[in-house]
């Protein structure tokens, strides 16, 4: 492997690294969506990049689906759910930016610490891309849990996606039947959080889930 | 090497249902489609028994062994009996006009494409094609505690999705990291996917990579377990969505998700070098008894009451196989088999109660004896047996459990059999107030079908009374195997 393989598939890996840190600070909802999509995009690239240096053409099948789907269909559908519901505005956080990033900081040391001991024999390239990989998944469980909105959430959760592709994508040889089962299942997910979307739009007039909380079963337990 | 396709009643487990999920999905009425949905569940379970006496098989994609052929009896049986029940409580909710025949035709097809995933799991040799399975069998209930629509459905719904999701994220990297743990023994492509090669030759796996793996997919596959700390989704479901779907839950799903864990353990326990999983295992089952023992107590609401029962007696299983050996894995099957036949009962006379007395209040439900005497006789054996109470095959295992932890683990077995008392005691406390002192509420009649019920608890009497020898041949066989 030529060390420009190497150093593009760090660039692209890295690249979606860093994305999910705008992601975590971004607290307008457009522009949340378009940071998402670019990561998608820059996936793509990355699963493309793979394709080649690891001459295995189907997972330029990855790269596409990556593409169409998440960096376009997605977000454009999603864009139109925000206009539709009238919600362009501030994002409420739990924390704030600092301590966010800090957070954000200590996991991407976590995922390197936890990786790196144990994937020596796996190749240098793959157990980097794991790290970054860990490190995206991370990112994205930390966004789920930093947000209040809705909308947000199912973004945390694709960005949590393009992490789980980004490891299936680097490790050598890793069959087909997964990837697509992947893709397919990330289909299904927005499926299903897109017709949640409606229904918690539909009853309780707002997409932030701490509405939610008002009718949790605990409380009413308590009559 | 096989193909799938030599495998007829393997091939027809999975297409009936699916085939059904089709024709569910277009078939506008819902008469029909509560006919269609008994009518496939039933075959599902004839053909799953074709493979009792059929030849164990394996491919690179599907496996039939000794370990998940019972579970597949098991499954579909249950999943059969519930359609049954589901006809019955079905009627009742459209009378009531709690669901509309739209919903019911979402609700039939979903049924039937969470059975269909459920054996996709079972018999998947590919761990890739497991996730898979487990995934959709999720998702799909995911959509049915959701489908009455009312704040607390949707919010259950919602929590249960964004910890469901979570959990399979975190077992899909798991699965990736197993599969790079195992690429260097076994090269690329399918096979280094394949269980049984996987188990083969994990000897040779790196033991670092594999643990961390298995730390990845505990977490992931216990969520859907229910364990304790990751079990903040299960009362919530449990109690919002449909009562045949909190059976299939708590009977059938919980148990696909442990036993796809228990597929990663006996990987693991192939290999010596690796992370010690029982004593994880041990700890978290434990945590999970105790914690759901006491939360027993505070219940107000009937379904949120077994559902954490559910968690208690996933947390004993957990328990027993995290202990390991012969005695002690039989008797965590033993138990995953009666707790999936108890526990769905109980839900099939909960969802009759809860209809007739019109809430789930347990407030609002008392002198059960008197007003409806056959649901309460129901649901009392049902009680007594999952509380650990002989004659019933429950009592069996548990008994098994605790006699085959205390040479070995005697201060952990302390702790299970307190954690066994304080459920005891909430459940009976409970029973008791549900079946007597003055009747409260409405007494109307109710069209119920009590055969499933009935049917459930006799076998669980009659295994805890006398189990056949070639059952425990079986179930020894499996112990040995898991390790």
């Amino acid at each position: 492997m030529g060390k420009m393989a190497f150093d593009l598939a760090h660039l692209l890996a890295g690249g979606m690294l860093v994305l999910s840190f705008v992601l975590l600070y971004q607290d307008r909802i457009t522009a949340t969506l378009n940071v998402f999509a670019l990561q998608a995009i820059v996936l793509s690239l990355s699963v493309a990049w793979q394709a080649l240096i690891q001459d295995a053409p189907h997972l330029l099948v990855t790269a596409v689906i990556a593409l169409v789907v998440k960096g376009i269909v997605i977000p454009t559908a999603l864009h139109r759910i925000v206009r539709r519901l009238g919600i362009h505005r501030e994002i409420e956080e739990v924390l704030g930016a600092g301590p966010t990033m800090l957070a954000g900081l200590g996991l991407v040391a976590l995922s390197i610490l936890l990786v790196f001991p144990v994937g020596e024999n796996v190749g240098v390239l793959a157990r980097e891309d794991l790290a970054f990989a860990l490190a995206v998944i991370l990112l994205g469980l930390l966004m789920m849990i930093t947000r209040r909105n809705a909308v947000t959430q199912i973004v945390g959760f694709m960005s949590l996606e393009n992490g789980l592709i980004l490891a299936a994508s680097g490790a050598k040889g890793m069959p087909l039947v997964v990837e697509f089962s992947v893709a397919f299942s990330i289909l299904i997910a927005f499926f299903v959080f897109g017709v949640f979307v409606f229904r918690i739009r539909e009853r309780f007039d707002t997409v932030d889930i701490g509405a939610l909380d008002r009718f949790r079963g605990e409380r009413r337990d308590r009559q | 090497m096989t193909l799938p396709f030599d495998v007829a009643p393997l091939h027809a487990i999975l297409l009936i249902p699916a085939l059904a999920a089709v024709l569910l999905a277009v078939l506008p009425s819902y008469r029909i489609g509560v006919a269609i949905n008994v009518l496939a569940a039933g075959p599902t379970f004839a053909v799953s028994l074709l493979l009792l006496v059929g030849e164990r098989e394996r491919g690179d994609i599907f496996i039939i062994d000794d370990f998940n052929i019972y579970l597949i009896v098991l499954t579909t049986f249950i999943g059969f009996t519930t359609a049954i029940f589901s006809a019955s409580y079905i009627g009742h909710e459209l009378e009531t006009g709690r669901l509309t025949p739209t919903f019911l035709r979402f609700y039939h097809a979903l049924y039937q494409a969470m059975l269909c995933a459920m054996n996709v799991a079972l018999t998947a040799n590919n761990i890739g094609l497991l996730w898979v399975g487990v995934e959709v069998a999720t998702l799909s209930t995911v959509m049915m505690v959701g489908i009455y629509r009312t704040p607390e459905a949707v919010e259950a719904a919602w929590k249960y999705f964004i910890l469901g999701s979570v959990g399979i994220a975190l077992a899909f990297f798991g699965t990736i990291l197993i599969y790079l743990a195992a690429q260097g023994a076994l090269g690329e492509g399918a096979p280094a996917l394949a269980w049984d090669v996987m188990r083969q030759n994990a000897s040779k796996f790196d033991p670092n990579q594999l643990s961390l793996a298995f730390v990845f997919l505990l977490v992931g596959y216990g969520t859907k377990v229910g364990l304790a700390p990751f079990h903040a989704w299960l009362p919530d479901a449990h109690s919002e969505g449909p009562t045949p779907i909190s059976a299939v839950l708590s009977g059938l799903l919980l148990n696909v998700a442990l036993y796809a864990l228990l597929r990663f353990k006996m990987i693991m326990a192939a290999n010596p070098k690796t992370l010690d999983v029982g004593l994880i295992m041990m700890a978290l089952g434990l945590i999970s008894l105790v914690f759901a023992a006491f939360m027993l107590y505070r219940r107000r609401d009937i379904k949120r009451l077994f559902a954490y029962s559910s968690i208690e007696h996933m947390g004993i299983m957990t328990f027993a196989f995290g202990i390991g050996g012969p005695l002690a894995n039989f008797a965590g099957l033993l138990h995953m088999t009666m707790h999936s036949l108890t526990k769905s009962a109980i839900f099939f006379a909960v969802g009759h109660v809860a209809q007739v007395k019109d809430t789930q209040r347990l407030a609002d439900i008392k002198g059960l004896s008197v007003t409806h005497p056959t649901l309460a006789v129901g649901l009392a054996l049902g009680v007594v047996a999952i509380a650990g109470l002989p004659p019933f095959g429950v009592f069996t295992s548990e008994f098994m459990l605790v006699s085959s932890s205390f040479p070995r683990q005697p201060w952990l077995a302390v702790i299970l059999v307190f954690g066994l008392i304080v459920a005891f005691g909430a459940l009976v406390w409970r029973l008791q107030e549900m079946l007597f002192g003055e009747p409260v509420g409405p007494a109307g009649r109710v069209k119920a079908s009590y055969i499933p019920m009935f049917v459930h608890l006799a076998i669980v009497l009659a295994a805890g009374i006398w189990l056949p020898e070639p059952v425990v041949r079986w179930f020894q066989a499996v112990a040995a195997q898991l390790g």
